[in-house]
């Protein structure tokens, strides 16, 4: 009886997961039809964002938000990629044994710390610089880019270094064996031997910079307009969310959760796309 | 000849370079968090509330949201774990429930306050507390449902089959003989999650709000102190400025110190 009880507890457990999967979904979905019936696909092109009279009607569409997620996360890759890279190269196969451990750990401790704090030192600190050495106003695409790639590097080289650990160490002393050097060794044999994973986890970071939403809040300007430069401020989806959603009504509102659910709908699709065809777990 | 081992020299340099450039930004936001940190810390911010200048209501109520919330995502997501990895025999649900539940842990965490808005907010007529926890809540699950996933699988099969053998029924093997092998690691993994959630901002903007006064009813707008960061940073006055420096310090050791702590309950094992 208790047997039967804790077992059936552990499936609708296991079940619950699915039922809020498909409850985040639909809810997004039924409180986003005004605005999908009101404006379609037509949203996806479409760049004002202005409130009706008397926060009657309005014409909104989200190519702003989605170009300004989409760029700021572009740049984050580009520069966390090959250093993320770099990282899970040096831990497995440069650094001395004594260091790998601290280093390691320093580098998840980075990862470990909230996005808030990010954000806030980004503002202070980091934005000067970025408007020194490029000018604008400090806050923008760039700035947002940059403390974001910092954000994901972290998480992107731990998993790659995971993924470069499992290659078997009999294979790279064959090829040491045959003369290879280090950096013949890592992209001869252990690349192409941990090559899905590594795909997977920079489509996992991917898709956390997306949807990432406090450390780009206090960087990217937060202004509903298209950046001309790279230094440029403009908004992402999860920052529109952040600073307007609370005060949105009517149309407003809804568009913000069809804004939501667009995020959504598209992280859901990277992630599983890296979870299912690179990191696939048994 | 002379190529390829200068071309090798340049690549593991630039992998070392690499990884200073980690370590580098590391230290300078923590050595940032401190400078201004202890430069604007004073003791009174722990006794006075939010509305006199300190952080103690938002100390509070931030663990409050974050403890509730383990509370519930603990034996939800243990559960949910101990069904993928003792019952289901790895059936086509279970491959379905682990991947979509790593998928889930990647989501956008500011959908979830959407959605949380949508269910709890817009139904009761206002900002509370319950909203917070339900959002963490859902975040929790996920990374619960994956640690104990992964923990229930290092335990050797032969403890199963000596469970069996001495006659237990499959309830009492799991909790008292396959759980137990893996407290240790069960214990680091809900450390980690707690200590993730504590420091969300994103999910509790617009579920639980802010209160600038203690409260421990959940049925109120609730008191938190990473959406007081948020806004404190960027009211024009010092006074605030220095709060959110002040606060940010707390914040990132408590998470740290959590964060470290439970890894070394792991190591101790080894």
């Amino acid at each position: 009886m208790v047997g039967k009880l804790f077992k059936d507890f552990s499936l609708f457990s296991a079940v619950l997961i699915l039922i809020i999967l498909a409850g985040i979904f639909s809810i997004l979905y039924v409180y986003a039809s005004d605005s999908i019936h009101q404006f379609g696909f037509d949203f996806f092109t479409t760049k004002t964002w202005v409130p009706g009279e008397d926060d009657d009607g309005g014409v909104f569409g989200g190519l702003i938000p989605i170009v300004g997620t989409l760029l700021s996360t572009l740049i984050a890759m580009v520069l966390a990629v090959p250093i993320a890279m770099g990282i899970a190269i040096f831990l497995t196969e440069v650094a001395f044994p004594w260091l790998i451990k601290p280093v390691s750990i320093a580098i998840e401790l980075l990862a470990a710390i909230p996005s808030i704090i990010y954000g806030m030192w980004g503002l202070f600190y980091f934005a000067p610089i970025v408007q020194e050495l490029f000018g604008g106003s400090g806050v923008g695409l760039l700035t947002a880019g940059i403390v974001l790639a910092i954000m994901i590097i972290p998480f992107m080289s731990a998993i790659t270094k995971d993924a470069m650990n499992t290659v078997p160490g009999v294979l790279k002393e064959s090829a040491y064996a045959m003369g290879a050097t280090k950096y013949e060794v890592i992209k001869d044999v252990v690349m192409p031997y941990s090559k899905t994973a590594i795909i997977g986890s920079v489509i996992l970071a991917l898709g956390r910079a997306l949807g990432e939403t406090m450390a780009v809040a206090f960087l990217i300007g937060s202004i509903v307009t298209l950046p001309g430069l790279i230094t440029d401020p403009t908004t992402s989806i999860p920052v529109l969310l952040a600073n307007n959603f609370a005060e949105a009504q009517d149309l407003e509102l809804s568009s913000m959760y069809y804004l939501a659910l667009i995020l959504f709908a598209v992280s859901f699709g990277i992630i599983s796309f890296a979870k299912f065809y690179f990191l696939r777990r048994k | 000849m002379k190529k390829r081992l200068l071309l090798n020299k340049i690549v593991l340099m630039l992998s070392t370079f690499s990884a200073l450039i980690g370590l580098a930004f590391l230290f300078w936001i923590l050595g940032t968090l401190m400078v201004k940190g202890l430069s604007t810390m004073h003791w009174d911010i722990f006794t006075n509330d939010l509305v006199q200048g300190g952080i103690r209501n938002l100390l509070i109520g931030q663990f409050i949201m974050a403890l509730m919330a383990t509370a519930f995502a603990v034996p939800l997501g243990m559960m949910a774990g101990i069904y993928l990895r003792e019952y289901s025999n790895n059936n086509k649900l279970a491959m379905i429930v682990r991947n979509l539940s790593d998928v889930m842990m990647s989501a956008p965490s500011i959908v979830i306050g959407v959605f949380v808005y949508a269910i709890y907010v817009d139904k009761v007529g206002h900002f509370g507390g319950w909203g917070g926890v339900i959002a963490l809540t859902i975040m929790m699950i996920p990374i619960i449902v994956s640690t104990t996933d992964n923990m229930l699988s290092l335990v050797p099969k032969e403890f199963r089959e000596a469970g069996i053998a001495l006659g237990g029924s499959k309830h009492k093997i799991i909790m008292q003989i396959v759980v137990k092998a893996a407290k240790v690691g069960l214990t680091t993994g809900i450390l980690l999650s707690f200590a993730r959630v504590v420091g969300e901002t994103a999910p509790l903007l617009f579920t639980s709000a802010n209160n600038q006064f203690l409260t421990f009813n959940l049925n109120d707008q609730f008191p938190s102190l990473t959406v007081s960061i948020y806004n404190l940073a960027t009211y024009p006055d010092q006074a605030s400025k220095d709060l959110a420096w002040a606060a940010s310090f707390v914040l990132t050791v408590i998470v740290l110190v959590i964060n470290l702590g439970g890894r070394y309950i792991t190591r101790n094992k080894d």
